[in-house]
């Protein structure tokens, strides 16, 4: 004779099927979006705009950014895992899994844009204008990936975008300024939003 | 453009049967009782389905909950007389369309039955 089901593994049961079946039924949002995470890549940012200065055209410059960038991701992939777990399901698994993969398929390809441009940038010594096109090209990613996300991502992605037009008309050499104030600021502000709105 | 008509023959159905209806239940139950229309697993998913869609067709559904034309209708119809789903019935063209939609008690529905899920999950972790 089968066993009855514990009440707690039925219910897990019922909430994955729910989250499956809106998920399946193709509008689910994505809402890992690791907010406490943001705050964190936001905190890094800060310090890597400190360590790294005025934009010049040293390799030391970008180096310092890569790595800023390099540690954002750890950040946002971590957060995203824990989040999604803290929701009783896996960013890899279908009931969040769709969400995730539709909103990568928006946020990736202006990141990868930004890759390509950084070394076009430096070879024309215009690595002083590499802060404006990296808060637009990531805000373009945060806008577009967070069209399958929670409302207020794609907004953090227009601030980005607004920030890195500025950044264009600015004085090149307060390049670190608009680094800091976006990739840093923005990143805290909009990360409290998230985590105090949409679950952490 | 699709002519549509909206059912009513369930709501004459539930008012005919409201002794045995789905349709009084939940006015009866006590806030802890679980909503036994919607833990049915079909009907589970149909409602979730909708929470998300504004509207889908009979097939839509048919193929997102991978059941058959007589299972979906049974609890499909079970979903309307306790007025948590509507069902609108028309044409595209020459060829027949069923939708549903979800109602506010369809809604709030799910979200009590949310609730209740998530409070089980709690209380045995606690």
């Amino acid at each position: 004779m089968a066993q009855p089901q514990p009440i707690q593994a039925h219910a897990l049961d019922d909430l994955r099927y729910i989250r499956d079946t809106m998920s399946r039924a193709g509008t689910g949002p994505f809402t890992a979006i690791p907010g406490w995470g943001g705050v964190l890549m936001g905190a890094t940012a800060l310090a890597a705009a400190f360590a790294a200065g005025p934009p010049d055209n040293s390799v030391r410059w970008i180096g310092i950014w890569f790595a800023e960038a390099f540690v954002a991701v750890v950040i946002a992939l971590g957060g995203m895992t824990i989040k999604s777990r803290r929701a009783g399901s896996s960013l890899w698994t279908s009931s969040t899994g769709a969400p995730a993969f539709r909103f990568a398929l928006g946020f990736v390809p202006p990141l990868v844009a930004g890759i390509v441009l950084t070394p076009v940038f430096a070879m024309l010594d215009a690595t002083a204008r590499l802060p404006g096109s990296w808060l637009l090209l990531y805000g373009t990613a945060a806008a577009t990936g967070g069209a399958y996300s929670v409302r207020v991502v794609p907004v953090m992605g227009l601030s980005f975008m607004a920030l890195g037009t500025a950044a264009f008309a600015a004085p090149a050499e307060w390049g670190h300024w608009f680094m800091a104030a976006g990739f840093g600021g923005l990143h805290i502000v909009f990360g409290f939003i998230i985590a105090r709105n949409y679950g952490g | 453009m699709a002519k549509t008509v909206v059912s009513r023959q369930s709501a004459v159905v539930s008012r005919g049967r409201q002794s045995q209806s789905p349709v009084a239940a939940p006015a009866k139950k006590s806030p802890l009782e679980l909503d036994r229309l919607i833990h049915e697993r079909l009907r589970l998913g149909i409602v979730s389905a909708l929470a998300v869609n504004e509207r889908l067709s009979f097939n839509d559904l048919k193929d997102l909950l991978q059941t058959t034309d007589g299972n979906l209708s049974v609890h499909a119809r079970k979903l309307e007389e306790a007025d948590y789903i509507v069902c609108e019935k028309g044409f595209e063209g020459r060829v027949p369309r069923t939708e549903y939609h979800l109602t506010a008690a369809g809604r709030r529905a799910l979200e009590k039955y949310l609730a209740h899920m998530e409070a089980i999950i709690k209380a045995t972790k606690g």
